[in-house]
């Protein structure tokens, strides 16, 4: 066999391999993306409950709550990034990162202070290498996360815009993440979580049932204790479940990214073996061709030899 | 007679969703017991047994619910709590062991909620 064959032979066989894990990769995210969705699903009810609720004391209650209303100059803004805790899922954290350091920079633009709060070793490793500070982060469960995870990083955030703002709290909190819109549409989205701007939201593409509950008149609600200690007790939790929303929409979304990256990596795959195996083939008749000739060359050398010497 | 649709979710399922004629809750005020026709409620739960009364086959619902809120207008009632189990959901002895462990360990949280669970099977019974 010749050196060159050898070669390719050689490629291929590697080619296949690495064939074999991105396909098995592929596999795996395609299945997570269902378990993912329905997640999401099963979490809809409840963020829409809440929704409706929190809707109903801030439009019916007329109570003046700091978190309700704007603040006459907002100076610090809290950003959530949430990305992913392992790569290999194309674009999908550096898109994610790249929405917020646009929003990053609007907000520095308007003169707010932001502090960052990250999900995922991938925007963890992203400040860290730019030496640029991270007010708290997460990692370890982007993959499926569950309700006490969004609670555990819901907790700062709420802690910092109930402070005031000289005492290093926030007053406006912004998320970003990766929308699952579909299996082949993910788009990174900046939302404002608190203060609560309805109209936005509804703007943003907000679920129905949510709209329609703003569209309809709101019944006059009796509150229990009262409609301040009600939105106290509310805001909290709205937050918690518009986070863990977030994060299970990313994380549908991650498992989407990787499943259609692993799915061109293995596409790619294929061309190359089959490119290769062309190659392999020339390379192979080649050798053929110039073993015949030189068999060729070598019995004519041998008939002229003994034609010559019998004279 | 009258009816009242009841949706109780916790933060990562429905739990139970039907017709009822009476639901009695635990707001951090008291007691409140809700028929068709209240007046619209927005209020605070706290742990507690929530008791519903179905017109369905259910008889009387159960239902062990970790702080939360309750809110009812148009004959529509939702009880949301982070943590929300029926009473027929609960292991009994799961519960029990987890009580005792809590109040070993003096996890005031813990011991709270497996109290709780207890006392909604109490109460279903």
């Amino acid at each position: 066999m010749g050196a060159q064959l050898r070669v390719y032979k050689r490629r291929i066989k590697s080619v296949k391999a690495t064939k074999k894990i991105t396909k098995a990769m592929e596999m795996i995210a395609a299945s997570r993306i269902v378990k993912a969705q329905r997640q999401v699903a099963a979490s809809t009810p409840y963020a829409e409950e809440l929704t409706a609720a929190v809707t109903a004391v801030a439009d019916g209650a007329n109570v003046k709550h700091p978190l309700t209303t704007e603040a006459e100059a907002p100076k610090r803004a809290a950003v959530l990034l949430v990305t992913s805790d392992r790569g290999l899922a194309g674009g999908y954290s550096s898109n994610a990162i790249k929405a917020a350091e646009e929003l990053t920079r609007r907000l520095d633009g308007e003169g707010k202070d932001v502090t960052t709060y990250v999900v995922g070793r991938k925007g963890v490793a992203y400040y860290n290498f730019r030496e640029r500070p991270v007010s708290d982060s997460w990692t370890g469960f982007t993959d499926s996360p569950s309700y006490a995870d969004a609670k555990t990083v819901a907790a700062p955030l709420i802690e910092s815009i109930g402070r005031e703002a000289a005492e290093g709290g926030v007053d406006e909190l912004h998320i970003v993440f990766t929308e699952f819109v579909s299996m082949m549409t993910q788009t990174p989205v900046q939302r404002r979580m608190l203060p609560l701007s309805f109209a936005a939201e509804a703007g943003a593409g907000e679920t129905d049932a949510g709209a329609a509950s703003r569209a309809r008149i709101q019944p006059l609600y009796d509150f229990e204790p009262s409609a301040e200690e009600v939105l106290d007790a509310l805001l909290p939790r709205y937050v918690e479940s518009r986070v863990y929303n977030a994060l299970l929409q990313a994380a549908a979304s991650e498992h989407a990214a990787r499943r259609r990256a692993m799915k061109s990596a293995t596409d790619n795959a294929e061309e190359l073996i089959k490119s290769l195996t062309r190659l392999a083939n020339a390379a192979r008749q080649a050798d053929i061709t110039q073993e015949i000739s030189e068999i060729v060359g070598g019995a004519s050398a041998l008939a002229d030899a003994s034609a010559g010497s019998d004279r | 007679m009258a009816e009242l649709h009841v949706e109780l979710v916790a933060a990562d399922r429905r739990v139970w969703s039907g017709e009822a004629s009476l639901v009695v809750a635990r707001t951090s005020s008291g007691e409140i017991g809700i028929m068709p026709g209240h007046q619209p409620l927005l209020g605070v739960l706290v742990s507690g047994p929530v008791t519903i009364r179905t017109t369905g086959e259910d008889g009387t619902v159960v239902a062990a619910v970790h702080e939360g809120f309750i809110s009812f207008a148009d004959d529509k009632l939702s009880l949301l709590a982070e943590i929300a189990e029926l009473s027929y959901e609960i292991d009994v002895e799961r519960a029990e062991r987890a009580l005792e462990k809590a109040k070993a360990e003096q996890d005031a949280a813990a011991e709270r909620r497996a109290d709780v669970r207890l006392r909604a099977v109490a109460v279903a019974r």
